[in-house]
């Protein structure tokens, strides 16, 4: 074996690489992935424009408002995806096939993660480009973009390493879809379609501030509607943050588990 | 590195697991380099919980063995390097093709970066399915699955090589074709092989010697002639013209030994005195007028060595819908 080829860098490369083949070879995959969140922000923006007439809504157009959401869905959809990938290499045997090489545990995740990343990053580079067409400012301007990349990076990946979880815990696809709509729920129940404080039931605005995807939202919000918002940035990168480290950290701990070599 | 590390020492080898019955009971063997090793059983008799066991990724729960010169349990990273692994079903991507299931092995397994095509490449051809290479391997047939699989454990040029029911599903055909490679890097190249299966066929062809196993434990171990020899008697089947006359025929057989087992329409002796016996069969028959209409003589195969040391008969016909009796991982993840 060369010294170099051992290295976690080259593992991670290539199992993120197969992960980008696998996904790219599956249409069903990648077109909800870009159409999906573009329908809803369509239908939302036509349906709810109305919304920005009401005293207090941050911006005079809805499309703005509503890209956070499309952000959103894209993360979601990373869950399904690094969950059911790592579900089926439970489920074919593939894992065994990988354990039994010089492969360092880590790569497996990382290099999966990775994959998702880098379709996560060009959906929402279709999403961007698609709202600017549409009209989107961005009132952050070019550094707000690189940010909003960053911060919708670290989204993708609190939800993908989630998603990582279940798929090595339960180690069935199915589990993986099952929870899908539980997150979808959680997404709704937060002020992905309207300002906190403009939310009139008070059990949906209770609801609202307690789900932390509220403050996802919001902070992906702030970068295209209300400019540089220091603390809605760091509650985004704060609650993701934190998510993503414990995602990962048991997702890790799930591929443990499934591969117990001596 | 001398041909003395290849083979494979086992000891006690103990595996419990939290549901159902001790999957392997206490096994000791040792296959001695360059050899082909066929472990036999039926399903569920703990075959693959050995390989498992013996390939690393599952942990004993008494005992030892040392394959390729290290220890299993303590030393699992050279052992792994050591050896080539095919398990029961081909675990490959259906989406990848057959290439860059080659180019993913082979960085995985550390070949340097200029050999891995060339190597991958190699493998393809030899395995025939360099015409396959840029085709997914969801489109491949079983047996194209089960010769990548193959060419997938030969990556990293292991000394000993561990398949698992590699045949299992294959036509007959593919089976041996797949054995005559896997013939080939025994005596070829000098690699080791432990091999399961559950055809007798395939142990009878392939191996030098057979290990029988039954609910985890070994019940007979040699080579097939030596096991066969150890049976030693043939079997005469007779089918009379007239098949009112089964049960004299069966009588007269009887004289030449104990009855065995034969379709409705004939009798079964297996021969006391052996082959010796036949034309004394064939007076005897003459002498109370039971005309033939056909006569078989079977030399021993394994299955009678199973049937002797197990009191069942191996039942090697494959059964759709049987599944795998030893899924280690699930029971470990449960």
């Amino acid at each position: 074996m060369s010294p170099a080829a051992g290295t976690l860098g080259l593992q991670v490369a290539q199992l993120a690489r197969r992960s980008l083949l696998r996904t790219f070879r599956q249409p069903a995959q990648v077109v909800p992935i870009v159409l999906f969140p573009l329908f809803l922000l369509a239908v939302n923006t036509a349906g709810l424009d109305a919304a920005t007439e009401l005293p207090g809504f941050p911006s005079d157009s809805y499309v703005d408002f509503a890209m956070a959401f499309a952000f959103m869905q894209g993360a979601l959809f990373s869950m399904i995806s690094a969950g059911t990938d790592l579900a089926r290499d439970v489920e074919s045997g593939f894992l065994q096939r990988l354990a039994l090489t010089p492969m360092r545990r880590a790569a497996l995740l990382l290099g999966q993660l990775a994959g998702v990343m880098a379709v996560s990053l060009l959906a929402g580079a279709i999403y961007l480009l698609v709202g600017l067409v549409a009209g989107v400012s961005v009132v952050t301007g070019v550094g707000g973009v690189a940010v909003l990349f960053a911060l919708a990076l670290l989204i993708g990946l609190a939800f993908a390493s989630l998603g990582a979880l279940i798929g090595l815990h339960f180690g069935s696809a199915e589990a993986v879809q099952g929870f899908f709509p539980l997150f979808f729920v959680l997404l709704f129940l937060s002020s992905a379609s309207l300002p906190r404080e403009l939310i009139e039931q008070d059990w949906f605005r209770t609801v609202a501030t307690w789900n932390p995807v509220s403050y996802l939202v919001e902070g992906i919000r702030s970068l295209f509607v209300i400019g540089w918002d220091g603390q809605a940035l760091a509650l985004a990168f704060g609650i993701a943050a934190v998510v993503a480290a414990a995602g990962v950290a048991g997702a890790a701990r799930a591929l443990g588990t499934r591969v117990v070599r001596a | 590195m001398t041909s003395d590390d290849n083979g494979i020492e086992v000891e006690g080898l103990v595996r419990d697991f939290r549901k159902g019955p001790r999957a392997v009971d206490g096994i000791d063997l040792s296959v001695a380099p360059g050899e082909i090793y066929g472990f036999l059983g039926p399903n569920g008799a703990g075959k693959s919980t050995t390989v498992l066991m013996l390939t690393t990724l599952l942990p004993p729960t008494d005992g030892t063995a040392r394959v390729a010169g290290h220890d299993i349990r303590r030393q699992g990273a050279r052992v792994r390097a050591a050896i080539g692994v095919a398990l029961q079903e081909a675990a490959l991507d259906p989406l990848l093709t057959g290439r860059e299931h080659m180019r993913l092995q082979t960085a995985l397994q550390g070949v340097p970066r200029r050999e891995r095509a060339a190597r991958g490449d190699e493998l393809l051809a030899r395995m025939g399915l360099a015409d396959a290479a840029d085709r997914r391997v969801g489109g491949y047939s079983g047996g194209m699955k089960r010769r990548l699989d193959l060419a997938l454990a030969l990556v990293h040029r292991p000394r000993v090589l561990f398949l698992d029911e590699p045949t299992t599903g294959l036509d007959p055909s593919s089976r041996s074709e797949l054995w005559g490679e896997v013939a080939r890097l025994a005596r070829e190249d000098g690699v080791t092989v432990f091999l399961t299966t559950q055809y007798l066929e395939e142990a009878d062809v392939l191996a030098d010697r057979v290990g029988i196993i039954e609910a985890g434990r070994l019940v007979a171990e040699g080579a097939p002639e030596t096991l066969k020899a150890e049976i030693g008697r043939p079997a005469l089947e007779v089918v009379p013209c007239d098949a009112l006359q089964r049960g004299a025929l069966a009588e007269v057989l009887e004289r030449f030994g104990t009855a065995a087992a034969a379709p409705p329409h004939a009798a079964a002796v297996r021969l006391s005195r052996g082959n010796d016996a036949l034309a004394d069969v064939v007076r005897a028959l003459d002498a109370e007028g039971i005309a033939i209409a056909d006569f078989q003589l079977h030399a021993p195969s394994l299955d009678d060595v199973f049937l002797a040391r197990t009191g069942k008969q191996l039942v090697s016909e494959q059964d759709p819908d049987e599944q795998p009796a030893e899924r280690a991982t699930e029971s470990m993840a449960s």
